[in-house]
């Protein structure tokens, strides 16, 4: 288990747990985003900037604060994300 | 008859609201551009009906114990049908509004749009098993083409008089049994008339702020058997007793996706290679400082081209009408008053304001706004706010009115508050008009983006400042980026019209009026008690002529006035010639920092309260004053 903030740029995640108040909650709920869901990361800001997360066909810019409450699962999952033509691991 | 246009935000409202109303909602690229809800009058197969169009909203969830706009409106408002605007693209996330829609109880319809942006993405979808599972009428759109809007409001129209109402899919059996349970115990409450008790129960299960004040409020004793029901799930789940609830609709809304889409292979082009460098760590940034550079070189380039012929021809006018009546008469006053008038908003306003209104509106309709956010986010974390944030203050640079107005879309009282005094700050395309009739024209380029970096670096101290001082948490960044499109220029030029037009029927008459008032003042001597009044602060503070006092009085109005009433008060458009360097940049700071127009002052009142807005006022005085000051005596050192 580990946070959304600590993934890596094209890795898959399973949100597990979204901790933090009912409202930060409901506003990810509204979103589209919830327990069980899939999500790729797409981008991540630098200097601690928010990481752009794409989930059911949406895009969404959460902040570190929040994507340190969202729990994710990757089960060892290393997919590239779909469409990209950079592959990621060690091919050349 | 009334229909209400409902659906998420980006999903196409106010494009599908604009073929009936006729361009009067300007729609924008990005969450929540629409804050209040419009209504027009439209002809549908020869009937009259209202339609309103509401703010997007993603649920019917409200995030304070104040429901937003739609939310409100929905529950509490007589209406005869919603018509749901589905955005194609993102089905599965949108059906979660419907599906709360739905159990409003009243005659749905469904606007299936944004069909060719599915179609892009290889999401094809039947429209027909939609209607099948849902129990309400489907209609495909494209409403930027206008594809499907005249079948949509004849279906609608068709469906109202019908007044069918859909049945609620059902959620997983202990969700049910939840919503049965909590619906029993409310069972003949009156709190929110008109609305089906399932509805409420849901709402109450969601812990929904709005609906649990209303039901509470009047009977507390109720909250502890609902909670009861609540804890019963929450123990049946493992998740909180919202989660489960909304969860559920999740798995509805995504289930009947998977049922009525077929995917193809996705047609990704420009859109996501450009998405790659905008969004990119590395090149963002840069990139970002590159648009809005070339945003403002841009503004600043096409006005000057087209400012230097205008005024001349306005110069030769005021000499002709000068040689038709003698200068000191009040026949020659009232005319060269009404000229300079005319000038002031033809020739030195119109330039630099057209260009930034057209570029302004291409940044909105591209989507960069979003992304600009999603940039600026740990930015804006330093002065204690967050990316969202920024939304409102680009748009200040347009006009502070609408920029305080959508500092609703943020969540957080604390945000707002904070978002809303810095956006007054922000110099609105008034200022900028300034800021490039006087300092860029007559000074170089330079000095006025120097005006821009000051101004930024004041909002920067501000706002940190009162990060500190106000209580209150902020939530962080939650923003949907929206895809990038390319701006159609028939919306970009409704929008420009909209915000040229108020400029062309309120501001306009009012500069030529206060010209002429102006002149005559002059005229009779009237103007210099005022002047000599102004004057410790104009000409012992500021070092300036003692009159262009009258013309900051005038700025409170409207801020191109300064500018407008400047040429007046010293009687001619070449500035130069009578207002050195100095001058004329100590001119600008101030009229740049000073008290907001009163149309800004208005907004300000209802957005934050008199006793703030008032400090504000009062506030902006001192840094006006304290940074024309330093910039008189730092062009003093440095030249």
């Amino acid at each position: 288990m580990m946070t959304l903030d600590t993934v890596g740029i094209r890795r898959q995640a399973r949100v597990i747990m979204i901790d933090g108040g009912h409202r930060v909650r409901s506003h990810l709920n509204t979103l589209g985003i919830h327990i069980g869901d899939w999500l790729t990361v797409v981008q991540r800001a630098p200097f601690r900037g928010p990481v752009l997360v794409e989930i059911n066909g949406t895009r969404v810019a959460l902040g570190r604060g929040i994507a340190n409450k969202v729990q994710v699962d990757m089960d060892g999952v290393l997919e590239p994300l779909s469409g990209s033509e950079e592959r990621w691991g060690t091919e050349h | 008859m009334r229909f209400v246009l409902a659906g998420q935000p980006n999903a196409g409202k106010s494009s599908i609201f604009n073929s009936v109303a006729g361009y009067r909602s300007a729609t924008a690229n990005f969450p929540g551009s629409s804050v209040t809800y419009t209504v027009t009058k439209a002809l549908i197969a020869g009937r009259e009906v209202e339609v309103v169009d509401l703010p997007g909203t993603y649920s019917m969830i409200s995030s304070d114990s104040v429901a937003g706009e739609a939310e409100r409106y929905l529950l509490d408002e007589p209406y005869d049908l919603i018509i749901n605007i589905v955005d194609a693209s993102r089905l599965g996330r949108s059906l979660e509004l419907t599906l709360q829609l739905v159990e409003l109880g009243r005659p749905v319809i469904i606007a299936l749009n944004m069909m060719d942006e599915a179609r892009r993405r290889g999401i094809m979808i039947d429209h027909q098993a939609l209607a099948q599972e849902l129990g309400v009428p489907v209609v495909p759109t494209v409403a930027r083409l206008g594809h499907g809007l005249k079948q949509l409001f004849r279906e609608a129209l068709r469906h109202a008089s019908i007044g069918r109402n859909p049945q609620p899919p059902a959620f997983d059996r202990e969700v049910e049994d939840a919503l049965a349970e909590v619906a029993a115990v409310i069972e003949g409450l009156e709190c929110v008339p008109g609305i089906p008790t399932r509805f409420t129960a849901g709402k109450l299960l969601e812990g929904d702020p709005h609906v649990s004040k209303r039901v509470y409020g009047e009977r507390p004793e109720l909250a502890r058997r609902v909670d009861q029901v609540a804890a019963q799930l929450e123990e049946a789940h493992g998740w909180a007793a919202d989660q489960v609830v909304s969860g559920s609709r999740h798995a509805v809304a995504h289930a009947v996706e998977d049922r009525v889409v077929t995917h193809e292979q996705p047609q990704l082009g420009w859109r996501e290679r450009a998405d790659r460098l905008l969004l990119n760590q590395w090149t963002g940034g840069p990139l970002l400082v590159l648009i809005l550079g070339a945003f403002f070189s841009a503004v600043f380039g096409i006005g000057r081209r087209i400012e230097a012929p205008l005024v001349d021809a306005f110069n030769r006018l005021q000499v002709a009408v000068a040689a038709q009546f003698p200068a000191d008469s009040l026949t020659g006053t009232v005319a060269d008053g009404l000229v300079t008038g005319l000038a002031g908003g033809v020739a030195i306003v119109l330039p630099y304001l057209l260009p930034f209104l057209v570029g302004l509106a291409v940044l909105e309709d591209t989507g960069y706004l979003p992304r600009l956010a999603y940039i600026l986010d740990s930015f804006m974390h330093r002065i204690g706010l967050h990316g969202k944030s920024v939304l409102p203050l680009i748009l200040g640079y347009g006009c502070s009115v609408p920029a305080i107005m959508s500092t609703r879309i943020l969540e957080s009282e604390k945000d707002r508050k904070i978002t809303a005094a810095l956006a007054s700050f922000i110099p609105c395309s008034a200022r900028t008009v300034v800021i490039f009739g006087l300092v860029a024209a007559f000074m170089g380029p330079i000095w006025a983006l120097g005006i821009y970096l000051l101004n930024i670096v004041v909002i920067v101290v501000l706002g940190t400042v009162m990060a500190k001082r106000l209580k209150g948490a902020s939530p962080g960044l939650v923003l949907e980026i929206p895809d990038l499109s390319l701006p159609d220029l028939k919306t970009l030029a409704a929008k420009t019209w909209l915000t040229l037009k108020e400029f062309i029927t309120i501001a306009w008459p009012l500069l030529i009026a206060s010209s002429i008032v102006l002149g005559v003042l002059e005229w009779a001597h009237a103007a210099e008690p005022i002047n000599a009044l102004l004057s410790p602060l104009t000409v012992w503070l500021l070092g300036l002529p003692a009159a262009v006092g009258m013309t900051l009085v005038f700025g409170v109005l409207r801020k191109e006035l300064t500018l407008v009433m400047l040429v007046q008060a010293l009687g001619t458009t070449e500035i130069s010639s009578v207002l050195t360097s100095q001058q004329l940049l100590t001119f600008t700071l101030f009229v740049v920092f000073y008290v907001p127009c009163i149309a800004t002052i208005a907004v300000l009142a209802r957005q934050v309260g008199w006793r703030d807005t008032t400090l504000i006022a009062a506030f902006t005085v001192v840094v006006a004053i304290v940074i024309s000051v330093a910039g008189r005596m730092g062009f003093a050192l440095l030249t």
